[in-house]
C-alpha cells in the first residue's frame, strides 16, 4: 500500500468541506488502510483526516493509545463522525501534518459525546475527554475545511488554568 | 543564504506604527520573518527579523524618516541563522506573587540549574500601584522530569511566590 501525499498549507483543497460516506465497500477499506499507513509515516501524528490526502469524505483516524497516561479508546476509524454533546474548554498546543514547522495554542472542548460509524457502517458511540477529545476535534475540523491555524489564540490568551484530571477516573 | 537582521524598534505607543514601519521595509525590498510586537507599559516594542540584499546602512537610512516621525528608536543586529528553527516547548511555568525585586532572577536561576531552555517569557505587573502583583508565564524545553522541576522550585513557595509547573502536551493531527 502506498503512502499518500499529504496536502499542506496553503493548498486550497484543505478548505473544502467533505461529504458523508454512503458506500461502505472494499474500496473504502483499502483507502482507510492507506490513510493509516500515511498517518504512521508522519511525525508522531495521533490523527489524520481524509481531506488531508485530497479525499473529501468524512473519514478520520485517531489513535492515542501510544501515549502514556492518556485516556483513550484505542485505534479509532470514525466515518461520518458527529459531536452530539460537548462540555468545558481548555487550551492546548497543536500541530498538524498539513502545517509543517508550526505549533500553536487552540481552545477545544474537554469532553465529548461522539457518534460515528465504523468502517463497515456499524454505529459507534463514545464519551471521550482530554487529549483524545482534542485530537477528534482537530480531525473533525479538517472535514469542515478548517485548520488549527484558523483557531490559534494568542500566547497571552492563555488565561485558563490547565484542567487537572482526577487520577484513574477514566479508562484504565 | 539569506542574511537576516533583527530590527528593534521602541517608542511611545500610538496607532499606525506597524503599518508605517513595515510599509517602508516592504518598499525597500525587505523580507520579514518571525516577529514579536507588543505594548509594554506605554511603549510599543517591535523585534522583527528582516532580510534583504541591501547593505545595513541603507536599511537604517530607509527607516530613519519614519522612525523620526513616529519617535521610534531603531537598532539593528545582524544574526546568524534564519527561519525554520522552531523548538517545541514541553514545559510551562506559571508564576504569581506580590511584586518585589528578584522574582525573575530567582525563578529563572532555578530553571537554569535544571538545564531549562526558555523559549518564551512574558510577564505583567497587575493589580494596582498600592498592591502590585507580578505574573509571569514561561514556556520552554527541559529534559528533566516534572518532579525534578517542581522540587527545584519548591523553595520559592515559602518565599511568597506561587509557582506552577505543567507539561505542555503537543497534539499532532
Amino acid at each position: 500500500m502506498a503512502i499518500l501525499n499529504i496536502l499542506t498549507l496553503p493548498d486550497e483543497r484543505l478548505k473544502q468541506p467533505s461529504v458523508a460516506v454512503v458506500h461502505f465497500d472494499q474500496e473504502l477499506l483499502a483507502f482507510i488502510d492507506a490513510l493509516e499507513e500515511t498517518r504512521r509515516a508522519g511525525p508522531a501524528a495521533v490523527g489524520i483526516a481524509a481531506p488531508q490526502v485530497g479525499r473529501h469524505q468524512r473519514i478520520i483516524i485517531v489513535d492515542c493509545s501510544g501515549r502514556p497516561k492518556t485516556a483513550n479508546h484505542g485505534h479509532l476509524v470514525l466515518i461520518n463522525p458527529e459531536i452530539a454533546h460537548w462540555e468545558g474548554f481548555e487550551i492546548g498546543r497543536e500541530g498538524c501534518l498539513s502545517v509543517p514547522d508550526y505549533t500553536g495554542n487552540v481552545i477545544r472542548a474537554t469532553r465529548l459525546q461522539l457518534k460515528a460509524q465504523g468502517p463497515e457502517g456499524d454505529p459507534l458511540e463514545f464519551v471521550m475527554e482530554g487529549f483524545e477529545a482534542r485530537a477528534v476535534q482537530h480531525e473533525l475540523d479538517h472535514l469542515d475545511g478548517l485548520l488549527f491555524v484558523d483557531r490559534v489564540v494568542s500566547r497571552r490568551t492563555d488565561l485558563y488554568r490547565r484542567r487537572v484530571y482526577q487520577k484513574g477516573k477514566l479508562a484504565n | 543564504m539569506t542574511d537576516w537582521n533583527i530590527v528593534t524598534l521602541v517608542g511611545q505607543d500610538r496607532p499606525g506604527i506597524v503599518s508605517r514601519v513595515t510599509r517602508v521595509l516592504y518598499e525597500a525590498g525587505c523580507t520579514l520573518g518571525e516577529a514579536s510586537m507588543i505594548r509594554l507599559g506605554g511603549s510599543f516594542t517591535i523585534l522583527l527579523m528582516v532580510s534583504g540584499t541591501r547593505p545595513n546602512a541603507e536599511l537604517e537610512t530607509a527607516l530613519a524618516p519614519v522612525a523620526a516621525e513616529l519617535g521610534l528608536r531603531v537598532h539593528l543586529d545582524p544574526v546568524q541563522g534564519g527561519l525554520h528553527q522552531h523548538l517545541v516547548p514541553n514545559i510551562q511555568v506559571r508564576v504569581t506573587g506580590s511584586d518585589r525585586t528578584g522574582i525573575v532572577a530567582e525563578v529563572t536561576q532555578c530553571l537554569a540549574d535544571q538545564g531549562f531552555n526558555i523559549l518564551d517569557l512574558e510577564s505583567d505587573v497587575v493589580g494596582n500601584a498600592r498592591a502590585p502583583v507580578y505574573i509571569m508565564n514561561i514556556q520552554g524545553t527541559c529534559a528533566r522530569t516534572l518532579e525534578d522541576l517542581q522540587q527545584a522550585l519548591a523553595g520559592l513557595t515559602i518565599r511568597g511566590i506561587s509557582v506552577d509547573v505543567a507539561p505542555i502536551e503537543l497534539m499532532i493531527g
